[in-house]
C-alpha cells in the first residue's frame, strides 16, 4: 500500500509538469486551431534560461529561495519573449496560409531551437545548479515528498490558478474566449486579434518555462533535446483531456503522469513511453473529443 | 571547317578528363595514409565521443612530433566524423570513412551498438576497424577485421560481481539498466550470471530508457524489495540521476556500476550522491603506471591542465596499437606496406594491404599502453585487467584491481 502511495506521489508530481505543457498547447489551439509543436522546446528553453541565470546569480550555487523565485519568473519572462518572436516572425506570416502551411512552420520552429540549441548550448548534458536543495518530508505509511516534489506541485497549482483567473475574470481573458469563438466576430466587436493571439502564445510558453525550471530543480540534468519527449506527451495529455480546454488540459496531464508511473511501477518500464500513445489512440477511437471536451459540428 | 562528331566527343572525353584530374589534382597528388575515426561528438553522451577524439589527437600529435611518416608515407590527420549517438549515423560516417575518404583503417566507437552497426561494413569492405571502448562481446563477432583494447562485458561483469559478493559482501543485489543499449542488457545479464554463482540474489529488477529524466517510479519498486546495493549498468548521464533519486527515496546503500560511468560528468551530474559508491574501470587516474602517467601528462599539456578519462586512453591505446601495427607491416613487408597509399585507393594492392595490415594488429602482444598490457587474443579481444574505482567526498579513488582467471572466455 505504501508503495502505491508513493507511486501516486510521484505520479502527481509528473502529472502536474505535464498539465503546464499541456496547457500551452490547448490555449494555442483553442485561439489559433494550430499545434504548436515548438512548444517542447520552450519548455527546454525554460530550463536553459534558469541555468543561465542560476550560474550568474549564484557561481558557488548557493542556495537561497528569494533568489529560486528570481530564477523562475526571469526564465518565464524570457521564454515568454522567445514565445513573442516565435508567434510574430514565423507564424504570423503564414497565418492566411492553409492549416498545414502552419502546422509545417510549427515543425521547423521546433528543429530550429532543438538543433539552435545544439548549437549554442552544446550537445552534452548540463549540470542545472542546485537552487533548492532536497529534504525528504515522511507523510507516514513508509511515504516520502520531497520539498522539491511539493514545489513542482505548489507552483504549477498556483500557476494554472492563475492562469484560471487570466482567462474568466480579466478583459483580457474574455477577449481570448472570445477569440477561440471566432476571429472574424471578435474583430468586428473591437478586439485585437493579433494582439490575442501573441498573448496566448507568450502565456502559454511562460507556463511551459515554468516547468522546464520546475523539472530542472528536482532532475539536475539539462540538454537541448529534453524537451522532445515531454512535449509529446504533453500534447498527447492535451489531446486526452480534450484539446482547447483549459482544465481539460490539467485533468489530461494528471492522468498520463500518474498513468505513466504507475505503468512504470508495476507493469514494465518499456511501456512507459507507449502508454502515452495507447492513451492517445483509445482516446480517439473512443471520445474523439477528449475527456473534458465537447463535440461540435464541424463546418466541412 | 567542319567538324566529324567523332572529334566532338574525342574533345569533350578530353575536358572530362581533364576537369576529373584537377579534381583529384590537389588531394590525389600527394601520397598519404589515411585513418577513419567515427564517434559521438554531439548527443547525449557527448563526452565519449569528445574523449576519443582528444585521445586520438594525442597519439596523432606524437606521430607527427616524430615526422608524421610511417614507412616513408604521410599518415594525414585523423578527423572524426560525428554519428549523434545514433547507431544509424555511425553506420552512415563509416560508410562515408570507408568509401568516400578511402581510409585504410577506422578508429572507433564507445558505444555497443553503434560499434555493432558499424562492425559489418568495415568487415565487408576488408578495413581493419579497433573499438577503443566497446565492450559488448557481440561486437569483434562481426567478422574477423573488428578489434577492440579494452576487455568485455562478462569479464566487467564477472569482475563487479565478485567484488560485491567478495569485497562488499552483500547478498541482496537490485538491477537498473537501460533497454535501449546492447551495452548495458549484456552487462546485466553477466552481472546477474556471476553474482547468482556467488550465492547471492538479485531480488529486483527494473529498466529504463536512455534519456530519462524520471526514475523515481524504477527506484520506489526497486526500494520495496529491500536490497543491499542497486547495479546501474548504464551510461553516465542517468546514472548521476539515478544516484540522486535514490537517495531521495531513501536508500542508503552503495550503487554499483561499469565503465559507462567514466566520465568528469558522473559526478558533477550525481553531486553527494554519488559517494559511496563503487564501479569497474580500465584505470585508475592515480596508479603509479609510467605508461599511463606519460599519457596524462601528455593529455594535459595539450588539453590546457584537463584531466583525460579511460575512454580517453584507451583511445590513445587503440591509435598507438593501429600505429605500431603499421610500423611493423613497413619494415617487415614494404611492398605490400605501399599498398596503404591513397592513390592506390579501390585497387587489388590495397585489399591486400589492409589484409596484411589485419594480421599485424592481430599478432599484437603485451602492447604496453596506457591502459594497461594489451594483448589481443584469437578472438580479436584483449585480455587485460580490470579496476573498481570507489567514489569517496566526490573523487574517484583506486580501490582494487582484478586480472582476468581464464583468459580462454
Amino acid at each position: 500500500m505504501s508503495e502505491f502511495l508513493q507511486q501516486l506521489v510521484n505520479g502527481i508530481t509528473w502529472g502536474s509538469v505535464y498539465a503546464l505543457i499541456a496547457l500551452g498547447y490547448t490555449m494555442v489551439y483553442g485561439i489559433l486551431r494550430l499545434i504548436n509543436f515548438a512548444h517542447g522546446d520552450i519548455y527546454m528553453l525554460g530550463a536553459f534560461f534558469g541555468y543561465f541565470l542560476a550560474r550568474w546569480l549564484a557561481p558557488m550555487a548557493m542556495p537561497s529561495g528569494p533568489e529560486a523565485i528570481v530564477v523562475l519568473l526571469v526564465s518565464m519572462l524570457g521564454a515568454g519573449a522567445v514565445g513573442f518572436l516565435i508567434e510574430r516572425l514565423a507564424y504570423k506570416p503564414v497565418r492566411r496560409s492553409s492549416r498545414l502551411a502552419a502546422l509545417i512552420t510549427a515543425i521547423g520552429v521546433s528543429l530550429l531551437l532543438e538543433n539552435g540549441g545544439i548549437l549554442l548550448f552544446g550537445p552534452d548534458p548540463k549540470f542545472f545548479p542546485q537552487i533548492i536543495p532536497a529534504h525528504q518530508f515522511h507523510l507516514g505509511a513508509g511515504v516520502t515528498i520531497s520539498n522539491q516534489q511539493v514545489i513542482v506541485i505548489v507552483v504549477s497549482l498556483v500557476l494554472m490558478l492563475g492562469l484560471r483567473f487570466i482567462v474568466l475574470y480579466t478583459r483580457v481573458g474574455k477577449a481570448m474566449r472570445a477569440v477561440s469563438y471566432s476571429h472574424t466576430a471578435a474583430a468586428l466587436m473591437g478586439i485585437s486579434v493579433d494582439r490575442i493571439i501573441t498573448f496566448t502564445f507568450v502565456l502559454g510558453s511562460m507556463l511551459a518555462a515554468a516547468a522546464g525550471v520546475l523539472v530542472a530543480v528536482q532532475n539536475p540534468k539539462i540538454d537541448p533535446l529534453m524537451g522532445i519527449m515531454p512535449g509529446l506527451k504533453a500534447f498527447v495529455a492535451a489531446v486526452l483531456g480534450g484539446i482547447g480546454n483549459i482544465p481539460g488540459a490539467v485533468l489530461g496531464g494528471l492522468v498520463m503522469g500518474i498513468a505513466e508511473v504507475m505503468v512504470v511501477g508495476y507493469l514494465s518500464p518499456t511501456w512507459r513511453d507507449a502508454i502515452a500513445f495507447i492513451l492517445l489512440i483509445a482516446i480517439l477511437l473512443f471520445r474523439p473529443a477528449g475527456i473534458l471536451g465537447r463535440n461540435t459540428a464541424e463546418k466541412v | 571547317m567542319k567538324r566529324s562528331p567523332l572529334a566532338l566527343v574525342a574533345r569533350a572525353a578530353s575536358l572530362v578528363a581533364l576537369i576529373a584530374l584537377a579534381g583529384c589534382g590537389g588531394k590525389g597528388g600527394e601520397e598519404k595514409i589515411v585513418i577513419g575515426e567515427y564517434g559521438s561528438i554531439t548527443g547525449t553522451d557527448a563526452t565519449f565521443g569528445g574523449s576519443t577524439r582528444d585521445g586520438v589527437a594525442v597519439a596523432w600529435d606524437e606521430l607527427a612530433a616524430s615526422g608524421g611518416k610511417i614507412g616513408g608515407l604521410n599518415v594525414a590527420a585523423i578527423t572524426p566524423e560525428d554519428d549523434e549517438g545514433k547507431a544509424e549515423e555511425a553506420a552512415t560516417a563509416v560508410q562515408k570513412i570507408v568509401n568516400q575518404d578511402q581510409a585504410v583503417a577506422v578508429i572507433g566507437e564507445v558505444a555497443s551498438s553503434r560499434s555493432l552497426a558499424a562492425a559489418p561494413i568495415c568487415q565487408n569492405a576488408g578495413v581493419p576497424m579497433i573499438s577503443p571502448s566497446s565492450t559488448n562481446p557481440k561486437v569483434t563477432q562481426a567478422g574477423d577485421y573488428i578489434f577492440r583494447v579494452c576487455f568485455l562485458d562478462d569479464f566487467q561483469g564477472w569482475v563487479m560481481a565478485n567484488f560485491t559478493a567478495n569485497n562488499l559482501k552483500l547478498k541482496k543485489v537490485a538491477i537498473l539498466w537501460d533497454v535501449k543499449s546492447d551495452y548495458s542488457k549484456g552487462l546485466k545479464d553477466y552481472f546477474a550470471t556471476a553474482f547468482k554463482g556467488m550465492g547471492g540474489t538479485i531480488v529486483g529488477d527494473q529498466s529504463y530508457s536512455s534519456g530519462d529524466q524520471d526514475f523515481r517510479a524504477q527506484l520506489t519498486a526497486l526500494k520495496a524489495k529491500n536490497p543491499q546495493a542497486i547495479f546501474v549498468p548504464g551510461y553516465y548521464t542517468e546514472a548521476g540521476l539515478i544516484a540522486r533519486q535514490a537517495r531521495e527515496t531513501g536508500f542508503k546503500g552503495p550503487l554499483l556500476g561499469g565503465d559507462g560511468w567514466e566520465s568528469s560528468k558522473l559526478i558533477e551530474i550525481g553531486g553527494d550522491a554519488m559517494n559511496g559508491c563503487y564501479y569497474s574501470n580500465h584505470w585508475a587516474l592515480d596508479a603509479p603506471d609510467s605508461n599511463l602517467q606519460h599519457f596524462v601528462a601528455e593529455y594535459k599539456k595539450k588539453f590546457n591542465g584537463s584531466e583525460p578519462d579511460a575512454i580517453a586512453g584507451l583511445a590513445y591505446d587503440a591509435t598507438r596499437i593501429l600505429f605500431a601495427a603499421m610500423n611493423k607491416l613497413a619494415t617487415d613487408d614494404p611492398k605490400t606496406f605501399a599498398g596503404l597509399s591513397s592513390k592506390n585507393a579501390g585497387t587489388d594492392l590495397r585489399k591486400q594491404a589492409t589484409a596484411k595490415l589485419r594480421d599485424e594488429i592481430a599478432q599484437t602482444k603485451d602492447y604496453p599502453g596506457a591502459t594497461g598490457k594489451i594483448t589481443i587474443d584469437p578472438n580479436r579481444n584483449a585480455s587485460k585487467p580490470a579496476v573498481v574505482i570507489e567514489i569517496k567526498d566526490g573523487k574517484k579513488m583506486f580501490n582494487t584491481t582484478t586480472y582476468p582467471q581464464n583468459t580462454a572466455s
